[in-house]
């Protein structure tokens, strides 16, 4: 029996989304009488998992899966899975596991769904929860295969700690050579700098910004709370800001505790990348935009004159609460 | 080289999503269906491979046929021809299971899908194609360049970006960076005529089994109304940011 998640790590460290699996995943294998088996790849230190409540760790140490490759670690999950008799495998919702999830769910012949918000409504019938219509509305999902595989979106379920006596094992699956026909070439990381993917509080700026030239503003308000940079489609298309910035419906999607909006007017494409994230601040002049009313706070006024206050007064509660 | 490229007809951007029938289906009534826009840059791209390198392109969906404006909107845009198979797309593996089937019998060399479609957001169509066919696959495309049998694609990863190379056959999953937004094409008149007189092939489907269904479709709680706090008081959303939100 048992539930398999796959606990993505870069450098040897766990990503913070594996820990969140971890958790989901514990809450799933307890309606399910089961336990939770994780399979990790080229992580140095796998015992924090067990704060999670992993159970068993099929520990893979491979050069050969030094940079990630879809198609051989969808192979390495898919044999974990068949050595566990796994038949709920739950992965995460970053680039990479977006990427294998529909490999592992071919080779295995299981039904997969992404997109999961919430626990299992029902575990015979399986259903589950799943965002759809660019998270304009949830969609409940059935899944009728024996062997199930979900994706579960970024911030939906949080970490909760439980601890279990962790045990490990290495694994070595087989790999063959059609695993690496894709072949990875050169990889570009930005660095020093906090990603969409990776942010808690995400600090937006629109074409009420006005230019390139003023993105200081939102720069610093990022820099003070740690937070990620990102835009609205128009700005990354006038070359404000990269495309990799841009979120929305047609961008990345943003599911961060806290998502400040500067001069963004809040069109419904724009919202649809944003509903998941917890708190929205919403800073514009004009008392009439639309991105107030999915908004939690709101300050109507000219951005040149509050962002630069707001930094300020932030700055200060840093100071002293730290 | 031959190009196929999976077309998905989605709601337009702007819709209200509503439903009916006990909330277990989505309402189309007075929606406006277009190309998912994940799969009009991978259009563009095929297009501009037709240009360039003498590619054929052949477009294809699964679905009913209400669909077929958006088969024929592609046909304007300058695809050499175009498939509908006649079933309703209600399960990614299902649909998966409809196009490999196609690309097995029509020799495609390379695949252009959409990273998702931008109304059940699934995600697993064009991986489900690659797994099904044993095809080398690659998402999140942002760039694509073909020579000969073999493929360069740069991938969006999270914080950067990754260029890859594969040989043909290739299943891609591509998005915005494909092409730019101002090079989309828009169908003019003679494209328009010229697709009046191009195939659209309806082929009927293979057996294959649906995976999952949607079983009731949900919209979220209506929110309760913003919390306007003053410009010239900002200590005070500090303050709610601090003890009523606890995100700072
Ligand atoms: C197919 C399609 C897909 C799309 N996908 C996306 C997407 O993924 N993401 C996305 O963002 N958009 C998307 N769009 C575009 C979307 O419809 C809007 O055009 C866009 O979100 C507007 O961006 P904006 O709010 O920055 O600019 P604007 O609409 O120009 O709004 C600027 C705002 O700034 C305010 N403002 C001006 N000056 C100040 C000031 N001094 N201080 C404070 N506020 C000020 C104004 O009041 C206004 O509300 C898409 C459109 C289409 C057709």
């Amino acid at each position: 029996m048992s539930l398999l998640i796959y606990a993505e790590s870069a450098e040897g460290k766990f990503k913070k989304v594996a820990f969140e699996l971890a958790s989901y995943a514990k809450k799933v294998a307890e309606s399910l009488g089961t336990t939770v088996t994780a399979v990790t790849v080229n992580a140095s230190d796998v015992s924090e998992l067990s704060k999670y409540g992993v159970d068993k760790v099929l520990k893979v140490t491979n050069d050969k899966l030094a940079t990630f490759n879809a198609k051989a670690f969808a192979d390495v999950i898919k044999q974990a899975a068949q050595k566990e008799g796994a038949r709920v495998i739950v992965l995460s919702s970053t680039t990479d596991s977006i990427y294998l999830a529909p490999l592992v769910a071919v080779g295995l012949e299981a039904g997969y769904t992404s997109n999961v918000v919430g626990l299992p409504l029902s575990t015979s019938p399986f259903q589950v929860k799943r965002n759809a219509f660019s998270n304009k509305a949830f969609n409940i999902t059935e899944i009728s295969t024996d062997i199930k595989v979900l994706g579960l979106a970024k911030n939906s379920y949080g970490l909760v700690e439980s601890t279990s006596t962790l045990s490990t094992e290495d694994f070595s699956p087989s790999l063959n050579d059609a695993d690496f026909n894709v072949k990875v070439e050169n990889v570009e990381k930005v660095t020093g700098k906090v990603t969409i993917a990776d942010a808690e509080v995400v600090v937006s700026g629109g074409r009420g910004l006005k230019g390139p030239e003023n993105w200081g503003l939102v720069e610093e308000l990022a820099t003070v709370l740690g937070a990620a940079t990102a835009c609205s489609k128009p700005v990354s298309d006038l070359g404000w800001r990269p495309h990799s910035e841009h979120v929305g419906q047609t961008g990345k999607p943003v599911a961060t505790n806290l998502y400040i909006a500067i001069g963004i007017s809040g069109a419904i494409q724009h919202i649809a990348g944003i509903n998941s994230s917890k708190v929205k601040v919403v800073i514009n002049s004009d008392p009439e935009a639309p991105f107030f009313k999915v908004a939690d706070y709101g300050v109507v006024g000219d951005a040149f004159e509050i962002v630069p206050k707001l930094t300020q007064k932030l700055k200060e509660f840093k100071a002293q609460n730290s | 080289m031959k190009i196929l490229v999976c077309i998905s007809h989605v709601p337009d951007t702007t819709s209200k999503i509503n439903f009916t029938n006990g909330d277990s289906e989505f309402d189309t009534n007075g929606v406006q269906f277009v190309i998912n826009p994940n799969d009009e840059f991978g259009l563009t791209r095929a297009i501009w491979f037709q240009e360039q390198q003498g590619a054929n392109v052949t477009v294809i969906n699964v679905g009913g046929p209400d669909t077929e404006p958006t088969l024929r909107k592609a046909l304007a845009i300058g695809a050499n021809e175009a498939i509908r198979i006649n079933a309703k797309p209600t399960d990614g593996f299902f649909v998966a299971k409809q196009l490999a089937e196609v690309i097995k019998q029509g020799q495609y060399d390379l695949v252009i899908c959409g990273k998702e479609s931008l109304d059940y957001n699934g995600g697993m169509v064009p991986g489900m194609i690659a797994g099904l066919l044993g095809y080398n696959f690659i998402n999140s495309c942002i760039d694509l360049k073909v020579d000969g049998s073999s493929a360069k694609v740069i991938r969006e990863i999270d914080g950067g970006k990754e260029t890859s190379s594969a040989s043909l056959p290739l299943v891609i999953g591509g998005q915005k960076g494909l092409v730019e937004e101002k090079d989309l094409r828009i169908p003019n008149m003679r494209g328009i005529m010229t697709a009046r007189t191009k195939a659209l092939t309806v082929l009927e489907p293979i057996d294959a089994n649906n995976n999952t269904k949607a079983v009731k479709f949900e919209k979220p709680t209506p929110k309760s109304a913003v919390k306007l706090v003053s410009a010239d008081n900002l200590d005070e959303l500090v303050s709610l940011l601090h003890n009523e939100a606890k995100v700072i």
